[in-house]
């Protein structure tokens, strides 16, 4: 028996942890492209940046643990083919590896500008280690960030910046921010949250180029308009890596199809993390997600079915931000024609919106109301009938709905 | 004869979250569980989460920054990313209080 994990993020590292602390004992072996062992990155676009003297690192394991638990890590490797019939990886050093079962969590990488100028020098994307340890000397008074896209990671960047009393202009194609991740009402909220703390918040425009110097990039939108700095942090959101996967003739659909079990089309090949479209047996349909929740838990019920624990993955979605100070969280899955139900203070950023739909809760997003979306999450998987009157209600326990409806 | 503080009125403690109180620049979180009361370290382990804004479900407190979890009368961990305990403390109702000695938490 072996296990090689491709990919040493968030994902491959606790499925190693996983694997071992469910009694598998067989060698385990990680291909990491990166030269770290894995980390986790939510602190790159929020402690990291606002504390740019800190060198503390979230490592999903201390070094030390690896050794004493036996896996060979191979990093700054990458492995360049899966050989489905021979049961091996091929390395980028011209290594192979037998494996019995393979775990793929490769993640996802950042997309990348398509237009003339798009891979100017001064372009970085938020990554890795590296990616915000080159963004941290421009955190400062007088120097000049333009963020691409108004996605999360690129609004923390930004609210990171404002904190350091760098200028910020960021710029959004669509016409509003965080389009992909939260309602209108959210978006207007976070708009006028940023441009109130100085950013320069452009939404609706279109960036056509960029030249100028390598210390000077020149940002040239598609009205005529100029905008000049000294970095440009590009948040356009990320792609899955599906290709090994996908030459190995995987079935790939934006993402490795898995089961709810974390098996692909080949029963000794499993993903976790970003990479997979897996089935969730709560929604009752393939989804995608990045984030850290999915990448953890994912990770560890196929390490435990591998360990021969017998371990269906069926999670609520959850995902938070940080941005000045206020903590937004994130759970379950909206869809067209939802009904908002508010709770609290959300104008003051403290509150909870709900969405409904057939009379259940499916979505909440809560503002600096951690306890209370926690138990909108467990009330979505419950999954029964509620009233949006008293989800409104700020006297009515969110608690008191939840027993009620776990009978 | 341990030096025993009063944290709290017992009555002030609910079964759905644990109340944080502070007392000479330590937080701690007491719970209630079935009918009996126990005190924790507020703050977790693995970062900047606090317990007392947690989620309760049986003997487990989750923490509402990365839902890692502990075992609230023991204070081990039961759910990554937590991998160290939480400090806690032995405690005694007296008067309608919840009484406990600073000095003697203990992590397991
Ligand atoms: C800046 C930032 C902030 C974030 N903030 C939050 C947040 O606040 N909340 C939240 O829920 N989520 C957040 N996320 C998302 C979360 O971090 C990701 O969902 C998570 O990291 C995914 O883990 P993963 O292991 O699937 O993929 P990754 O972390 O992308 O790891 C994949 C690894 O595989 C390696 N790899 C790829 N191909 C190969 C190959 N062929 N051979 C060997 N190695 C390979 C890559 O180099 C990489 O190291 C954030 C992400 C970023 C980047
Ligand atoms: S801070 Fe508590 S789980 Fe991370």
């Amino acid at each position: 028996m072996s296990v090689v994990v491709i990919g040493g993020g968030q994902a491959g590292g606790r499925a190693i942890e996983a694997l071992r602390g469910n009694g598998y004992a067989a060698p385990i072996t990680l291909i990491g492209a990166e030269r770290h062992l894995p980390y986790e990155r939510p602190p790159l676009s929020k402690e990291m940046l606002l504390d740019p003297s800190s060198t503390k690192i979230d490592w999903v394991r201390p070094d030390e643990w690896y050794a004493a638990n036996s896996v060979d890590c191979r990093l700054g490797v990458s492995a360049s083919r899966i050989d489905r019939a021979g049961k091996r990886v091929v390395l980028s050093d011209g290594g192979t590896l037998g494996y019995d079962d393979l775990i793929l969590a490769t993640g996802a990488a950042p997309r990348t500008l398509a237009i003339p100028g798009g891979d100017h020098p001064a372009c970085l994307a938020i990554r890795t280690l590296e990616d915000a340890e080159r963004l941290r000397p421009f955190l400062a008074p007088g120097r000049k960030i333009a963020v691409v896209g108004a996605g999360f990671i690129g609004l923390e960047c930004a609210a990171a910046a404002r904190s350091h009393g760098a200028e910020v202009v960021v710029l959004e194609r669509a016409p509003r921010v965080l389009a992909r991740g939260v309602t209108p009402r959210i978006s207007s909220l976070y708009a006028d949250l940023h441009r109130a703390k100085g950013v320069d918040l452009r939404v609706g425009v279109e960036l056509v180029r960029i030249d100028g110097p390598a210390n000077a990039p020149v940002l040239h939108l598609a009205d005529g308009s100029t905008v000049a700095a000294d970095v440009v942090v590009v948040g356009i959101g990320v792609i899955p890596q599906d290709g090994l996967a996908r030459d190995a003739g995987l079935a790939v659909e934006g993402g490795i199809v898995v089961d709810a079990y974390g098996r692909s089309s080949d029963p000794s090949i499993w993903a976790a993390g970003d990479v997979t479209r897996h089935f969730n047996p709560l929604l009752g349909q393939h989804i995608r997600l990045e984030s850290w929740q999915n990448a953890q838990n994912q990770a560890i019920a196929v390490a435990k079915n591998i360990a021969g624990l017998e371990t269906v993955y069926a999670e609520v979605p959850w995902f938070w931000s940080d941005q000045y100070g206020i903590n937004m969280q994130i759970t379950g899955l909206t869809q067209d024609g939802a009904e908002d139900v508010v709770r609290g203070d959300l104008d003051g950023f403290s509150g909870l919106l709900f969405q409904m739909a057939g009379g259940r809760l499916i979505a909440a997003v809560g503002l600096n109301a951690v306890r209370d979306l926690r138990v909108a999450k467990q009330i979505i998987q419950l999954g029964g009938a509620v009233r949006a009157e008293e989800l409104a209600d700020p006297a009515v326990k969110l608690a008191d709905v939840a027993k009620r409806l776990k009978g | 004869m341990a030096d025993l503080i009063a944290l709290c009125d017992t009555d002030a403690v609910s079964e759905d979250a644990a109340l944080r109180v502070e007392h000479d620049g330590q937080d701690y979180a007491v719970y209630l569980y079935e009918g009996q009361y126990y005190v924790t370290a507020d703050l977790c382990t693995h970062g900047p989460g606090y317990m007392s804004e947690g989620f309760i479900e049986g003997c487990e407190v989750e923490c509402p920054f990365h839902q890692g979890k502990f075992n609230f009368i023991t204070g081990a961990p039961t759910s990554p990313p937590c991998t160290e305990a939480l400090k806690v403390w032995k405690v005694t109702v007296q008067s309608d209080k919840v009484w406990i000695d600073p000095s003697s938490g203990t992590v397991a």
